[in-house]
């Protein structure tokens, strides 16, 4: 008798701590999350998911008007950038922790055609002659698009190639007009191209990273979610090795690679 | 205030294609308004709706289509094709053609509107009086209708000045061929250059304000020359 009224007082402690540690210890966040990174933050919220108690919710947009949004009070508790740039400014006004930034993630250019045969493995496409068109991000907005003046440049192609050249606002309208065929050729993600780990349809040159400035994609925890369980641990999550294997699987390159 | 050169270039685009678009859409919008006004045909509630569907879809989601559409295996694309356009897209005339699809709905309302509230004793009057379809058309139709006319130029103007999403998706951001003022203000504010946004954006709705102002001026004054006829 002793005995079955130690263990039930034990088994009851134990249903009550554990959904105690429940109710104290599931959280959600809010993460704001560069569109070219989408898919690849869905899957890496479903594993985050499947390990842990907390919720992570995506929110999908381009990180100008994140920041923006951020600057005026939006609800994010973290902020994963298509660039660098953004995370430092908002560091700079008190709106992001500066001890929270890193790169999650390292952006891989390439020369896209949905012409099978139009690229091959350099840069000969870029130099044919005819009235075809080439897209690229905006150098301004996207670093996608800043990468790929830069190899452009790096090959003395822009005076060639200047009335050639259309501008998608964000590398997802570039790869549009590609994929719609309304440009022959465009500076693509290598992540947007890679389905499976394969090469969608189409030919391809994946530019090698000499000629140009490391693409880093950087997150930060923003200064309201100081204490938010989730989103720290989302940020931790993310600086895993498997979490890592999984971004570099997608076409993306991660800092310790 | 300061507008750099591009500013200035996409103010002056802007202009230019607003004006353009909204020629054309009197031109194909008179004739068009005046046939769903008129007709008893089964085919005025399917053109109808047709006309007011670009009312329906997000511009950028429009300006999605109509980038396949242009594409060279899309079926504007193929027409374009024949004549050695490969595509539209990325080109002025590819967006006037866009602009012109985006506002029809528009321009077609307050003139169908219009020529509807004419009624047929007018038209029964002038054929009586010997005038053809064409006659009551251009001479009477078309001075009765004018206030819709004014209304129609203003809101086809406006609203194509106003046109964002489809410039985006089909543009290519070609300076002085597509990059217009709603691009550009937009590209300022990606950019975070906010203090040219708002240089940019102020005079743009200081110039749409002045403009329509000195049009719904102009209303007044043809309304009440109306009166004074009567």
């Amino acid at each position: 008798m002793d005995i079955s009224f130690k263990n039930s007082v034990c088994r009851t402690l134990l249903v009550f701590s554990i959904s105690s540690a429940g109710i104290v210890r599931a959280e959600t966040a809010t993460i704001a999350i560069a569109s070219n990174f989408g898919e690849v933050a869905r899957h890496l919220v479903d594993e985050f998911e499947s390990i842990s108690d907390h919720d992570v919710t995506l929110v999908m947009g381009a990180s100008g008007r994140f920041y923006a949004q951020i600057s005026n009070g939006a609800p994010f508790d973290a902020f994963l950038s298509a660039d660098s740039d953004k995370p430092a400014e908002l560091i700079e006004s008190g709106l992001a922790l500066s001890d929270s930034v890193f790169t999650y993630a390292i952006g891989r250019l390439a020369l896209w055609s949905k012409d099978e045969t139009l690229v091959q493995d350099n840069a000969s496409a870029l130099s044919m002659n005819g009235s075809h068109k080439i897209a690229y991000a905006n150098p301004r907005l996207a670093p996608y698009g800043k990468a790929a003046l830069e190899v452009i440049k790096a090959l003395s192609l822009f005076n060639v190639l200047e009335g050639k050249l259309v501008q998608g606002e964000n590398i997802a309208q570039t790869y549009q007009f590609v994929f719609t065929r309304n440009a022959d050729l465009g500076f693509v993600a290598l992540s947007q191209i890679l389905q499976g780990g394969a090469l969608v349809p189409g030919s391809a040159w994946v530019i090698p990273k000499s000629l140009h400035s490391p693409i880093r994609q950087n997150a930060v925890l923003l200064a309201r979610a100081r204490d938010n369980l989730a989103a720290n641990e989302f940020m931790r999550f993310l600086k895993m090795p498997a979490s890592r294997s999984i971004i570099r699987s997608y076409g993306y390159e991660t800092g310790d690679s | 205030m300061y507008l750099s050169p591009e500013d200035m270039t996409a103010l002056y685009l802007t202009i230019r294609l607003a004006s353009t678009v909204t020629i054309i859409l009197i031109l194909v919008g008179a004739p068009l308004s005046w046939w769903l006004a008129r007709t008893k045909s089964f085919f005025k509630a399917p053109v109808s709706a047709l006309v007011a569907l670009p009312l329906v879809l997000p511009p950028t989601v429009l300006g999605f289509y109509l980038l396949i559409a242009m594409g060279p295996s899309g079926p504007i694309g193929k027409v374009t094709g024949l004549i050695g356009f490969e595509t539209l897209a990325f080109s002025y005339p590819g967006l006037v053609f866009a602009s012109v699809l985006y506002s029809l709905p528009f321009v077609v309302q307050p003139l169908q509107n219009a020529f509807e509230s004419i009624g047929d004793r007018p038209l029964e009057v002038a054929a009586t009086l010997g005038a053809d379809g064409l006659q009551s058309f251009f001479f009477v139709a078309i001075p009765m209708a004018k206030p819709g006319f004014l209304t129609a130029a203003i809101l086809g103007f406006a609203h194509t000045v106003g046109e964002f999403g489809v410039v985006l998706m089909i543009g290519g951001n070609i300076p002085g061929q597509t990059r217009v003022v709603s691009v550009q203000i937009y590209d300022h504010v990606e950019a975070l250059a906010y203090d040219q946004a708002h240089q940019l954006a102020l005079l743009l709705v200081v110039f749409s304000f002045t403009v329509l102002l000195l049009v719904y001026g102009l209303q007044r004054k043809f309304s009440r020359s109306l009166f004074s006829f009567n």
